[in-house]
C-alpha cells in the first residue's frame, strides 16, 4: 500500500464518521455526496475508473438528488 | 435482566464478533495480491478475441453478459415500478416558482448542460476503449437533462424530455439489449454470444456486439434515470401545488 491509497483510505473512514454523525438530513445529503466524492478518489487511487465513473455519478449526484426531493417533499 | 448483566452479555459477544472478524480479515489476501484466476484470464483475452481495449465492457457486456441483462432489468423493474406507485393522470402543470431568476446562475447552469451532455455521448461512444461505457455515460446525460431543470425552469425540462419520448427510449433500451441476444441463438450460438464484427483495436466501432450492447444500455439507463427524476419532481411539484 502506498502512502496515497493508505491517506485517502483514512479519508474515507473520516467521511463515513461525518455521515453517520450527521443529524440533519439536508446536511446529510451534503455530507454523503462529499463522502461519494472521497470514495471516487480512493477507487481512482486504486485504478478502479469504471467504478470511480460509477460511484460519481451514482453517489455524489444521483443519491443526493433522490435525497434532498424527498426531503422536499416531507417538509410541504 | 439488570444493566450489569445486559453489558457482560454486549462485552462478550462483541468479543466473539470480533474475534471473529479479525480472524477473517487475517485470512485475506495481501493489500494488492489478486488471487483469482479469472482476472488475468480477461485481462489476457479481452484484446486478442474481442478487439477491446476496455476489459470491463468485454467483461460485462461479452463474458458475462447475461448477468448484465439481468442487471439492466432490475433497473427497468426499479423504476416501472416507481412510475406505477407516482404517475396518475395529470396535465403539465402551470406557475413559474421553479424559474432561476440569477442570469448568472442561469448562464453557467446552462452551459455546463451541453458540456455534460457532450461527456456523456463520449463516455458512452467510447465504452468498448476507456474506462466507461453505457452505464456510466447514461447516468451522465440523465444528469445533463436534470440540470436544465436546476438551472433552468420546469417547463423547459418537460418540454425537452416528454414522458412517452422517454418511455419509448427506456423500453427501446432494455429491449434492444434481450434482442440482441436472440440474434446471437438465430445464429446458432449461444444466447449473448458475440457475432458482431469485431472492427479494430481502439476505434469507437470495435468490439462487435459489445458496442451494440453498450449502447442499447446506455439508452436504458440514461432513459431509466431522467423518468426517476421527473416522477419525484412531479410529485414534489404537485405535493407544493396541493398545499
Amino acid at each position: 500500500m502506498i502512502p496515497l491509497q493508505a491517506a485517502v483510505i483514512g479519508l474515507v473512514a473520516v467521511g463515513a464518521v461525518a455521515v453517520v454523525l450527521t443529524r440533519d438530513l439536508v446536511r446529510l445529503a451534503m455530507a454523503s455526496s462529499l463522502y461519494a466524492l472521497l470514495l471516487v478518489v480512493l477507487f481512482l487511487v486504486l485504478q478502479a475508473p469504471d467504478v470511480a465513473l460509477s460511484e460519481l455519478v451514482v453517489g455524489a449526484v444521483g443519491f443526493p438528488l433522490v435525497i434532498v426531493v424527498a426531503i422536499a417533499m416531507e417538509r410541504k | 435482566m439488570s444493566r450489569r448483566s445486559r453489558l457482560g452479555l454486549f462485552l462478550f459477544s462483541a468479543a466473539g464478533l470480533g474475534a471473529l472478524l479479525f480472524w477473517g480479515v487475517a485470512g485475506l489476501p495481501d493489500f494488492g495480491h489478486y488471487r483469482g484466476p479469472y482476472g488475468y484470464v480477461l485481462n489476457a483475452v479481452a484484446q486478442p478475441e474481442r478487439h477491446v481495449t476496455n476489459v470491463v465492457s468485454a467483461t460485462v457486456f461479452d463474458f458475462r453478459g447475461f448477468d448484465t441483462l439481468g442487471e439492466e432489468f432490475i433497473l427497468f423493474a426499479a423504476v416501472m415500478g416507481v412510475a406505477l406507485l407516482l404517475r396518475d393522470v395529470r396535465d403539465e402543470h402551470g406557475g413559474q416558482r421553479d424559474e432561476v431568476r440569477g442570469d448568472a446562475l442561469r448562464l453557467v447552469g446552462l452551459g455546463f448542460v451541453a458540456a455534460l451532455f457532450v461527456l456523456g455521448l463520449y463516455v458512452v461512444a467510447h465504452g468498448p476503449i476507456t474506462p466507461g461505457g453505457g452505464f456510466q455515460g447514461g447516468v451522465v446525460l440523465a444528469s445533463a437533462f436534470a440540470l436544465v431543470y436546476l438551472a433552468g425552469e420546469y417547463h423547459g425540462y418537460r418540454k425537452l424530455v416528454p414522458t412517452p419520448a422517454v418511455d419509448f427510449v427506456e423500453g427501446t433500451g432494455a429491449g434492444a439489449y434481450a434482442v440482441i441476444g436472440l440474434v446471437s441463438l438465430l445464429l446458432g450460438t449461444a444466447y449473448l454470444h458475440n457475432f458482431g464484427p469485431l472492427g479494430t483495436s481502439g476505434t469507437l466501432a470495435s468490439g462487435g456486439t459489445i458496442s451494440m450492447l453498450n449502447i442499447a444500455s446506455a439508452l436504458e439507463v440514461s432513459a431509466a434515470f431522467v423518468l426517476l427524476f421527473t416522477e419525484f419532481l412531479e410529485e414534489l411539484i404537485a405535493a407544493e401545488e396541493h398545499r
